[in-house]
This record gives C-alpha cells, sequence and structure tokens, in this order.
C-alpha cells in the first residue's frame, strides 16, 4: 500500500475528502458573514445561532408539521431570512454608524438570547433529524465509502456558494449592492433605495446559514451549542480570507476544511487549533486577509 | 452635616449587608449546586431539582419540627462561581451541598466545604480524582466515576474473548481520566489497545474523520472515553461510515437521555456501564414513575443519586440528632444505603459510596416494547468489583495498615 508521509494512502484521501465537506460548510458560513459585513459593516455573531436555528426550524417542520426535508431546505432558509428582516429592522439599523464593536455586541446578545430559549424548549439531551430517503446509502470510491449524503453537501452547498457570487460580482443587482457599500449617499441620490438593499442583503446572509444548518442536521445531534462551536472557526476563515471578499470567504472555507482534515490524521490535537495558527500567520503578513483589499 | 450622615449611613449599611445571615441552628438547610440550564442540564437541571425535592417530600419535610430549607444554585459550569456560590452559601448557614456536575467545580467546592467543615456529596461529576488523591473527610461520591464505568465493559468484552481495543479520546481533564482508567482496564483483562485519537472537547461538530479512523483500525472493540454531545456525535458517526459487524461500540459515559435523543436505531447494541436503569426492579420502577410524572422523562443515574444522597443525608442527620458535619458524616459511614438506588450501599474511607453498577446494553427498536424500554441489563457487578480496590487508593485517608 503507498504511504504518505507513514498513512496509508486510501486514509489520506477519505480524510481529504471529509475535509472538503466540512470546509463546504465554512464555505457556505464564511460567505454569509463576509457578505454581512461587506455591505453591513456588521459583525454577525448571531450567525451561528442562525445556523443552529436553521436545523432546529427543520426539526420543527418535521415533528409536529409532518414536512420533510426537501421542504425544509425550500422553507427554512426563507422563514430564517424573514426573522433576519426583523432584526435588522428593529435592532441592526440603530447601530449602523456606531463602533464594530456595538455590532459584535448586540449580536453575541442574541446569541445568548436566542440558545437559551432552544436550550430550555428541546434541552440539550440532542435531538436527531434523520437523513432523507432519497439520500441514504454509500458508495464505493475504491479508497472509502462515502455516504451519499455527504456528497450531496458539497454539490448544494458549493451551488449555492456560486449562485451567490454570480449575483454580487457578475449582474447589475449585484453591481448596485456593491456601488451601495461604497458611497451610501451617491447611490440613493441615483434614486436606489440603498436601506432596502441592506435589509436584503442581511436576510440572504442568514438564510445562507440557515440553509447550512438544515444540510448539517442530518449530520449530527442537534444541540443548542452547534453554532458557537462552528462559528469561532468560521470567524478563522472569515479573517484568512479577507474580510468582506467573497471569493476569498469560498476559497478560503474549502481550503481550510482541507487542512483541518489533514491534522485529522498527522496530529489530530491540533485539528482545532491549525486553523487559528494559520489565522496568525495570514495576520503577519498580510492583515488584510488572503484576499482582502488594503 | 448632611454629607456626614450619608457616610455613616452607607457604612452602616455595608456592614449589614456583609454581615452572614445568622444560622438558624435546627434547621436543616441543603443546598443543590449544579448546571441548572446550560449544555450539561442532563447531569443537573430540572431532573436534579425534582430529584432533591421528592427526597425531602419522601422523608416528611421537616426535620426536628422545622421545614426542611432547600436552596437551588446554578454553577454555570464555572468552577470560580461554583467556589463563590458555596462560600455565601456555607456562610449562610447551609449544611450540605450536593450534585456538583462537572468535576472542576465539584474539586473547588470539595475544599470550601473541608474548610467551612461541611457536607458535600457528589453525584454528577465522575473524576477518579474525588476519592483519590484529592479525597476529603467532609466529601461523599454517591453515583459514579470513571473507573467504575470503565472498568466492568472491558472485563466483560474480555470474557468474551474481545479483547483489541481503539479509543476515540475528548481531549480535556475528564476524557484523559476515562482514556487512562480504560487503558488500565485493558492491561488488567489481558488485552491491547491498538490505538486511539484525541479531539478537542465539545468543539468538534464533526466526527467523521475518527469515526473513519476507528473503524479502518479493524479493532474489535471501539471505546468512547468522552461525555455529553461528543459521545452521541461520535455514535451517529461511527454508525454513518459502516461501522463492521464484528466492531462493538462501548461508551463510557452514558446517561439515558442521550439514548432517548439518538433514537434505538442508532444507538442498539451499545455496551456500557450504568448506575442506575429505571425499568430493574418494581422498586425502581415505582420511584421512577414518580419522577417522570413530575420530570416528563425517566431519571438518570444522577438523578437516582441525588435522590439517594439527598435522603441517606436527611436519615442521618435524623438518627445523629444533629447538623454538626462531623457527627453526620459518621452517621452516614456507618448507615448502610438501602433504597431504589443502592443495595446494601456502604460509604468508604475514602468518601466513594460503594453499590452494584450494571453492565447495559441497549436493546434494539425490535426489542423495545414500551415508551423509554432501552436498556437490557447484561450483568449486575457487585459492588466490591465495580469500584477501584482500596489497597489501591491514592487518598490518604485510607489506612493501608
Amino acid at each position: 500500500m503507498t504511504e504518505i508521509f507513514g498513512v496509508p494512502a486510501p486514509v489520506l484521501y477519505g480524510q481529504l475528502l471529509l475535509g472538503l465537506v466540512n470546509g463546504s460548510f465554512y464555505a457556505l458560513l464564511s460567505l454569509g458573514l463576509s457578505l454581512i459585513f461587506g455591505l453591513l459593516n456588521i459583525v454577525n455573531f448571531a450567525h451561528g445561532t442562525m445556523y443552529m436555528l436553521g436545523a432546529f426550524l427543520a426539526y420543527l417542520l418535521l415533528e409536529p408539521l409532518g414536512l420533510g426535508y426537501w421542504w425544509a431546505i425550500l422553507l427554512v432558509p426563507l422563514l430564517a431570512a424573514g426573522l433576519g428582516i426583523v432584526i435588522e429592522r428593529t435592532i441592526l439599523k440603530r447601530i449602523y454608524k456606531l463602533d464594530h464593536i456595538y455590532g459584535l455586541l448586540v449580536t453575541f446578545g442574541l446569541t445568548m438570547v436566542i440558545e437559551g430559549f432552544v436550550r430550555v424548549y428541546f434541552g440539550v439531551s440532542g435531538l436527531r433529524y434523520a437523513v432523507p430517503p432519497s439520500l441514504q446509502g454509500m458508495v464505493d470510491l475504491g479508497f472509502m465509502r462515502l455516504p451519499i449524503y455527504r456528497i450531496w453537501v458539497i454539490v448544494a452547498a458549493l451551488g449555492l456558494c456560486l449562485v451567490t457570487w454570480l449575483v454580487i460580482e457578475r449582474t447589475r443587482l449585484g453591481a448596485t449592492l456593491r456601488a451601495g457599500t461604497e458611497n451610501p449617499s451617491l447611490v440613493q441620490a441615483f434614486g436606489v433605495n440603498v436601506p432596502l438593499l441592506v435589509t436584503l442583503v442581511f436576510g440572504w446572509g442568514v438564510g445562507l446559514a440557515a440553509f447550512a444548518g438544515v444540510l448539517a442536521a442530518p449530520l449530527m445531534q442537534l444541540t443548542p451549542q452547534i453554532g458557537h462551536s462552528i462559528i469561532i472557526t468560521v470567524f478563522g476563515v472569515v479573517v484568512i480570507g479577507g474580510m468582506g471578499s467573497i471569493l476569498g470567504s469560498i476559497v478560503t472555507g474549502l481550503g481550510l476544511g482541507l487542512i483541518e482534515g489533514l491534522a485529522k490524521v498527522y496530529y489530530p490535537e491540533a485539528s482545532s487549533t491549525a486553523i487559528f495558527v494559520l489565522m496568525i500567520l495570514v495576520l503577519l503578513v498580510r492583515p488584510h486577509g488572503l484576499f482582502g483589499k488594503q | 452635616m448632611n454629607k456626614v450622615y450619608g457616610r455613616m449611613l452607607a457604612l452602616m449599611a455595608s456592614t449589614v449587608l456583609t454581615m452572614p445571615a445568622l444560622a438558624d441552628e435546627d434547621q436543616v438547610k441543603i443546598a443543590l449546586m449544579t448546571d441548572l440550564a446550560g449544555a450539561t442540564a442532563d447531569y443537573g437541571g430540572p431532573g436534579a431539582v425534582e430529584a432533591v425535592k421528592m427526597a425531602i417530600e419522601d422523608f416528611g419535610g421537616t426535620l426536628n419540627g422545622k421545614p426542611i430549607h432547600v436552596d437551588f444554585i446554578d454553577h454555570q459550569n464555572k468552577p470560580d462561581i461554583a467556589v463563590t456560590k458555596a462560600r455565601e452559601a456555607f456562610d449562610s448557614g447551609t449544611d450540605m451541598v450536593i450534585n456538583l456536575s462537572n468535576s472542576a467545580a465539584a474539586l473547588g467546592v470539595m475544599e470550601i466545604g473541608l474548610a467551612k467543615d461541611k457536607v458535600v456529596i457528589v453525584t454528577g461529576a465522575g473524576s477518579d480524582r474525588i476519592t483519590g488523591d484529592a479525597c476529603s473527610p467532609n466529601t461523599v461520591h454517591f453515583a459514579f466515576n470513571s473507573y467504575s464505568l470503565a472498568n466492568s465493559p472491558v472485563k466483560a468484552l474480555a470474557a468474551n474473548g474481545v479483547n483489541d481495543w481503539y479509543l476515540i479520546v475528548s481531549d480535556f481533564a475528564y476524557g484523559l481520566s476515562v482514556e487512562a482508567a480504560v487503558s488500565d482496564a485493558i492491561k488488567n483483562a489481558g488485552g491491547t489497545l491498538t490505538g486511539s485519537v484525541k479531539h478537542p472537547a465539545f468543539m468538534a461538530s464533526d466526527f467523521s474523520s475518527y469515526a473513519l479512523q476507528a473503524i479502518s483500525s479493524g479493532a474489535k472493540a471501539i471505546g468512547l472515553s468522552n461525555s455529553s454531545s461528543d459521545t452521541t456525535n461520535s455514535i451517529r458517526a461511527l454508525k454513518e461510515f459502516g461501522l463492521g459487524d464484528d466492531q462493538q461500540m462501548v461508551a463510557f459515559t452514558l446517561l439515558i437521555n442521550e439514548i432517548h435523543g439518538l433514537g434505538l436505531d442508532q444507538a442498539s447494541g451499545l455496551l456500557f456501564a450504568d448506575g442506575f436503569y429505571w425499568d430493574r426492579t418494581d422498586q425502581t420502577r415505582e420511584w421512577s414513575k414518580r419522577f417522570f410524572e413530575r420530570v416528563g422523562k425517566m431519571p438518570n443515574m444522577v438523578n437516582a443519586g441525588d435522590y439517594s444522597g439527598t435522603l441517606h443525608y436527611l436519615r442521618a442527620v435524623e438518627a445523629a440528632g444533629t447538623t454538626d458535619a462531623k457527627t453526620v458524616l459518621a452517621k452516614m459511614r456507618e448507615m448502610p444505603i438501602n433504597d431504589m438506588f443502592a443495595e446494601n450501599g456502604k460509604i468508604r474511607e475514602d468518601g466513594m459510596m460503594v453499590h452494584d453498577m450494571y453492565l447495559v446494553q441497549v436493546k434494539t427498536p425490535e426489542e423495545s416494547q414500551y415508551d423509554w424500554d432501552y436498556l437490557k441489563v447484561l450483568e449486575t457487578i457487585p459492588a466490591e468489583e465495580a469500584f477501584l480496590p482500596l489497597d489501591q487508593s491514592k487518598c490518604s485517608l485510607v489506612n493501608k495498615g
């Protein structure tokens, strides 16, 4: 058997593929975070909570209402976007003019409140959301047997990332959005409703997080903590990629998923810190991140 | 002039406010200190609150003609908060603190209990240090510890010829202490540890990588030296990535609530040691059904330990006729514990309440007949085998003669 640095090649390929699955989640979440920061200037700490809420909403649709996975993946991002819009209109719009730290504090507070409610209502033992029947089973890739659901995760997450990127970078709407962040008052003078654009972008970002939550729901026990264990990593991804850079978040998300995968094979103890070591190195060399503008 | 009065008033007020409330000598005051609403609330939370209340009601509600007073304190899983709150509680006349989920919190409060000469009953934490090198004459460890959870499944599998192990270990104090206990047990049973992987505690949301490494190791027994959501996520990942038919999953810290959350199709076949199973005898069923009516879920071993520990303490106070810690602790050691939790349970000199443990296996969905019918009791592990023999104890209170 071929070995790469003492690890059998098939094992390594398997781990890299799993890294890609995790990377897809990082990409999806950091994309939303980056979008919100780029256009709203809010460091949205509640992003992980929206991911958690996405997973629990999927569960709620299934348990009392009987609406399955495909309904959830359609409806939950919309519901979450609605909630996001309410939060933006009632809370966040009041703090745009203040320092970043206020946005961070407010969204951190929201995280605590929402998580607390979920914990009181659902408890901490974890809930189970089954893999939809049409995506059950495994495929044999030669070097590993991969559950079909994980392939779907990569396809769905990257698909949505690509659509978001195309809309922002390649359409007229996206051009208006970008112009709105550069110089809101000028764009407003041209007759564009900038506050509405900002609200919609926040809704979209939250929707992306909730979509990631639905994708993740069948992969883990749903506990109220799932949000904040992933958000820390995602912040690392955004900082490495460059705050506000769309493409940067996607590429960095996937790349760091792979690096984490490697760490899990060669030195598992460091798997959760590898990203942050990298973050420090990147900040030393390129303080604006790999893809950030100076 | 007004300024001077103001200062004097402030000074007087601060003196009054900082004065400890005078303890009522006759009244028994106990405090449940635990994680009331946080991530580990299965070890405390509403279940613990009701268990303690049930014990007081079953005892009769009064002692020495006065109502038994109970406080519920949330330590939020933070050892520093636990220590501060324990000091406050003892200073305001609390005689006994129970539960103390989270080993670091328990070890901290044990020191305060010793310094203030009060009774500490640990039910919610499992570190072996509580009755090991950190043992205290004022502390009783009631429900379980990592030794008791680690040893019996390893022995049982060895007896069936399953001897090679792979461990998934949570990289923090509790996970490592379980790993150490399990490694010793494997060595004692003549088995081999073929490998292990360490994951960050409570931070890893994805266990597929660890599951894959465990499965591809080919080891016949895969042990989970972790707890709470880390354990349940490991189980799910092992099932998802196709655990071999000849591979056996063993959990070293699992509560019935977590099996309820996983569902039997995910958890079936899982082997672990438990200190209490609700559906074991008529007595456990009767008590558990009362518990279920109040809490909405069946009790786990920590809930049962909270009830049993509180009741045993109250009986000891009654028999001793005083709340003086030394006298009560002596009575607690002298009296055997016989209730739905323990049969002929006994508190040893290191503070461990030794009682039978049970080797259990999770039923398949087909075997389960009714709600919460989750476990098969495969074996009763007698008290003297379930816990670390005293001659190997690191506790300084043990007289090895």
